[in-house]
């Protein structure tokens, strides 16, 4: 009785068909001798962060001990709530391309700018001028010529030179002061091979971009992430020994390397090797031979966080100011209480 | 000119303190899930929940009862507490970070996956 309690407290389970114990239930007074009452020490004692693999512009690490609510909150807001700088403005001087001005500026909008936006501010309402403090400018500006050495060849690259307008051509003019502040380099697209438009000779682009600070629950292109995503650990519970032909039988139920084949007292018996690395697909139900001997769960509290950067700024530090625009929320709402209160 | 209130509470006709709907202008489930966890964690609370009224509209309605405290003080309570919550991850995450920068490798993900 005390296991199953404790079960669904803490599992989500798998069944052939749907899934049990979903929600949340741990809030006072829903269970007998439990203190579910929040309590910081207790949750200082159990939260754990474990970084598993961390690259340039990819983190993926382990959060223990903390319920979906908030867990699940740090990964909206990664998705929708950290700034970032995007192209806002596209003031087209010139466009003779076959690509209409529209088209254009919405695929320079969703360019990703490497320029740490902590550093700006946001655009006032009604602003359109901007300051240096809210505003990055860049000019675009690119003519097709033709290659006079290029000979018997139809290849477009020889024959004409910039047919291929890319990020590379990007110069980033400093607004004010900001050239004393920025190196060159410090603002620039992330990519420098993203390709915009294509020309032919005699056609050109003459372009002013400007970007401003904004959040992606605006617009997609101001999400700093490629993808932000958590799972929550894969537990395989084995009820009774599984041995000989229906233990190869059950390995190949799993992905590759979650159940491996171990000697015990000579005889194959399965093992589990790493729940981590399944993919929950529930195939071991289909087997009825095998579909009473194995348990397939989910540790409520133990999210995979997967987080893929844009490049605008590495993964981890998105995920500090994740954190701190959730923090930035409450305090906007307390000092809103504090205020309230003294006003009446 | 005042500026706009992010934070309204819903006039009612009784002096009943323990019962209050707020409305949080500019929120949705990120802030309104997350609060309303914490709130019902409460002892004192009888019922916390949130809605968003419209899709179109910016903002939720937030509901608390209690057994007899002050709604708007179990509010501030929730609120602080979820201050302090994040305030540990992200202490805890750094600490985990740079760990891993200076180990190169994981701590003990291992570990973690067999004993939970």
């Amino acid at each position: 009785m005390e296991n199953r309690i404790h079960d669904s407290r803490t599992r989500v389970t798998l069944l052939e068909h749907g899934l049990e114990n979903v929600n949340s239930t741990d809030f006072p007074g829903a269970y007998n001798g439990y203190d579910d009452t929040w309590n910081q020490r207790k949750f200082e004692k159990n939260f754990r962060v474990d970084v598993v693999k961390m690259g340039d512009d990819e983190l993926e690490f382990d959060m223990i001990g903390i319920d979906a609510a908030i867990a699940n909150a740090f990964r909206r807001i990664l998705l929708s709530e950290v700034p970032t700088m995007a192209i806002e403005k596209v003031y087209i001087y010139n466009n003779t391309s076959i690509i209409q001005d529209e088209v254009l500026s919405h695929r320079l909008g969703l360019i990703p700018i490497k320029a740490d936006p902590r550093l700006f501010e946001y655009r006032s309402d009604g602003d359109t001028e901007g300051t240096a403090e809210d505003t990055i400018e860049f000019q675009l500006k690119v003519k097709c010529t033709k290659n006079s050495h290029a000979k018997d060849t139809t290849d477009p690259d020889e024959l004409y030179k910039d047919h291929k307008v890319t990020t590379k051509h990007f110069k980033w003019i400093p607004v004010g002061k900001q050239s004393e502040i920025f190196k060159e380099g410090d603002i620039r697209p992330v990519n420098d091979d993203i390709l915009i438009a294509k020309l032919r000779p005699g056609q050109e682009l003459d372009l002013k971009l400007r970007c401003v600070k904004g959040l992606g629950k605006d617009h997609a292109k101001f999400s700093p992430v490629a993808t932000a995503s958590y799972r929550l650990l894969p537990e395989i519970t084995l009820l009774q020994p599984v041995v000989n032909h229906l233990a190869e039988k059950l390995k190949n139920c799993f992905s590759p390397g979650v159940i491996e084949i171990k000697k015990v007292n000579g005889q194959n018996t399965a093992d589990v090797k790493s729940a981590r690395h399944d993919t929950c697909s529930r195939e071991v139900f289909r087997h009825d031979d095998l579909k009473d001997l194995v348990r397939l769960s989910r540790v409520r509290d133990h999210f995979i966080f997967s987080v893929e950067s844009t490049g605008v700024l590495p993964p981890d530090i998105l995920v500090t100011e994740a954190v701190r625009v959730l923090m930035g929320k409450c305090r906007t709402f307390l000092t809103e209480l504090s205020e309230a209160s003294g006003a009446t | 000119m005042e500026k706009k209130r992010l934070l309204e509470v819903i006039e009612t006709d009784n002096e009943d303190e323990t019962c209050r709907t707020f409305v949080l202008h500019g929120e949705d489930h990120t802030l309104g899930n997350s609060l309303r966890y914490i709130i019902m964690k409460n002892p004192e609370v009888q019922f916390c929940g949130y809605s968003i009224p419209h899709p179109s509209e910016n903002k939720i309605n937030f509901r608390i009862q209690t057994n007899g405290a002050i709604a708007t003080d179990v509010l501030k309570k929730g609120l602080t507490d979820l201050y302090h919550a994040c305030d540990h991850v992200l202490k805890t995450f750094e600490v985990g970070i740079n760990n891993y920068k200076k180990q190169g490798f994981p701590s003990d993900v291992e570990m973690a996956s067999v004993d939970t």
